[in-house]
């Protein structure tokens, strides 16, 4: 069975790519600024946006990408969102242990504590765009073409999956996003998923 | 795949045979605690005791390496399972699967001596699978509530697509400040002991555990006892509703078990965590499968819940259970009360079926379902 990449989506602390061409340089301060600018170019509406973590806004804006020409389709039912990265939810981690450092500082919060779960982003994904198949969120020490490969493959061992968002979803200091959008069919047109192109889409 | 062995350290004991027996004894592990972590609010949980813990890991063949409280438990309760496996854990062939949704998080809380990276899932992971000689890179799965059953999922798509004949399973976490102050601000912890499916249920109760399944490859050429339990399929899916609310459909539950076309259960071993929402969801799920008369059962008033540890600790107490005959009580629960009725069971009962159902639904609108299967010899 042979998979392929429908379209791709780079997001580095500088650059935004879609289909391996840059679409926006940051001229903003790096961090979150840069993400917002994202969002106003891409031209989106969607206030929970806001309420996101770092974590999830980026792994939002890049799943924006690579679904941006598909229509809202009742198959996304069977789509699935597979993510990877190294620092798991460690920016916003770092962001409750500051609500919960001391006694006399202590104001614990719902709404950061839950993207202290990395999967959450998998769920914001799944949400904006009405996806009911499988979320899964795996932590590597490094980005690896081969880990992302054999997730996004293994998710088509269930028949019933036609499509996986799938990517590498890092931010921790800096902000590092590779976002596949990848379909089981046989289209000689477009790149084949394969450890190779994943590694020149990250390049 | 097949188990061959597993492990279960909580407050309960330091192995699977001193777990199963308390949990049938109706025994919990839930205790109550003031001034806890310095937090102004007391709490009910399962926590393991420090001694107990430094003893017992004393007594492993230890390097000098300085080990987190999460490590420990994890080295102890893999050391156990790999030991009765007989599996060489060193061999290429084998790969380490890590479930834990906050690792050794309380290290950001204070100056400690260990290094900046030892709070990340995949340095833990990493420091688990070196102590036993594994040098393939571990993969640490972290899907909120659900992970310890995503992990065997993952361990399953391992060895039946990939060159690995056994994979060490193992959900750990600890808790400590941070969490539980994270689930007090959710207002999602009862002051009282959880009581799962119950009308008057108010949430839930956190606990620590460390658990761990060895399993090995169907065609290999493994010899597993008679009575040896099998996963024969895993399914997740999606709510795509909310990212802490459960869905009122109970849809990606629903649709989890919909997926493994489950029929002869003796049992279902839901999360049943007794928050008021997640067990309703869960109830309307069960009645849209068409399982409303199929036992249904928690662990959660005997080992609270353990988080990235929960899948594969309730998954062993299960399989023990189904190989022993009996469905167990919900501890905890006295009048059942959920939106759809099911059928909770409340007193340890025989079974005669060789299959079950382990389920889990987390944060960020995700759901799993397993299928398990005692492999019985037809004459």
């Amino acid at each position: 069975m042979d998979v392929y990449i429908l379209s791709s989506c780079r997001i580095t602390n500088d650059r935004l790519i879609a289909d391996g061409k840059e679409v926006l340089t940051r001229n903003c301060e790096k961090g979150p600024a840069w993400l917002n600018t994202i969002y106003r170019a891409l031209g989106i509406q969607y206030p929970k946006f806001f309420k996101m973590d770092n974590l999830a806004k980026v792994g939002f804006l890049a799943a924006e990408v690579v679904m941006h020409d598909t229509e809202i389709a009742r198959d996304r039912e069977n789509y699935a969102v597979v993510c990877l990265n190294s620092a798991s939810s460690i920016d916003d981690d770092r962001a409750y242990q500051q609500t919960i450092a001391s006694k006399e500082l202590f104001f614990p919060s719902p709404a950061v504590f839950v993207y202290t779960l990395a999967n959450i982003v998998t769920g914001e994904i799944a949400i904006r765009h009405n996806i009911f198949g499988e979320s899964s969120f795996y932590v590597y020490e490094n980005f690896s073409a081969l880990r992302l490969y054999d997730s996004i493959k293994d998710v088509f061992n269930n028949p019933d999956m036609s499509a996986v968002i799938g990517g590498w979803v890092n931010y921790d200091e800096d902000c590092d996003v590779l976002m596949l959008r990848a379909c089981r069919l046989s289209d000689p047109e477009k790149m084949l998923l394969s450890e190779n192109n994943i590694n020149n889409l990250y390049k | 795949m097949y188990i061959l062995s597993d492990n279960i350290i909580s407050p309960l004991g330091f192995s699977t045979a001193e777990n199963f027996e308390a949990v049938c004894l109706g025994r919990s592990a839930l205790r109550y605690y003031s001034d806890k972590f310095d937090l102004p609010e007391p709490f009910y949980a399962s926590l393991i005791e420090e001694d107990r813990l430094n003893e017992a890991f004393g007594k492993l063949p230890v390097n000098h390496r300085r080990y987190t409280r999460l490590e420990m438990m994890s080295i102890l309760s893999a050391y156990s399972a790999i030991m009765d496996s007989g599996i060489d854990a060193g061999a290429d062939d084998v790969l380490f699967v890590f479930s834990t949704t906050k690792g050794n998080v309380e290290l950001l809380d204070e100056e400690n001596s260990f290094e900046k990276e030892r709070v990340y899932l995949w340095r833990s992971a990493q420091i688990v699978a070196k102590f036993f000689g594994n040098d393939n890179e571990p993969v640490v799965v972290s899907n909120a509530c659900i992970s310890g059953c995503a992990a065997q999922i993952a361990a399953m798509n391992y060895l039946e697509n990939h060159n690995y004949k056994y994979a060490v399973v193992i959900g750990a976490e600890v808790l400590s400040k941070f969490i539980v102050s994270g689930f007090q601000s959710f207002k999602a912890l009862s002051p009282t002991l959880c009581k799962p499916f119950d009308k008057n249920r108010c949430g839930l109760n956190l606990g620590e555990a460390a658990a761990t399944i060895v399993y090995a490859k169907e065609d290999d050429a493994v010899t597993v006892t008679e009575n040896a339990v099998r996963l024969v399929g895993g399914a997740m899916h999606n709510d795509a509703n909310h990212i802490s609310a459960p869905s009122r459909t109970g849809e990606g539950l629903y649709r989890s078990l919909m997926q493994l076309c489950p029929h002869n259960i003796a049992f279902i071993s839901a999360h049943g965590t007794a928050t008021a929402y997640n067990d309703d969801m869960e109830s309307v799920a069960i009645n849209r499968a068409g399982l409303n008369r199929i036992p249904v059962t928690s662990l959660k008033g005997y080992f609270g819940h353990t988080l990235g540890a929960a899948g594969v600790v309730e998954s062993i107490i299960s399989c023990h259970a189904l190989q022993n005959h009996i469905v167990l009580k919900t501890a905890g629960t006295e009048e059942v009360g959920t939106v759809n009725p099911i059928n909770v069971c409340l007193a340890n009962a025989e079974i005669t079926e060789l299959s079950f159902i382990k389920m889990m639904s987390g944060f960020g609108g995700s759901n799993a379902a397993l299928l398990f299967t005692e492999n019985k010899k037809i004459d």
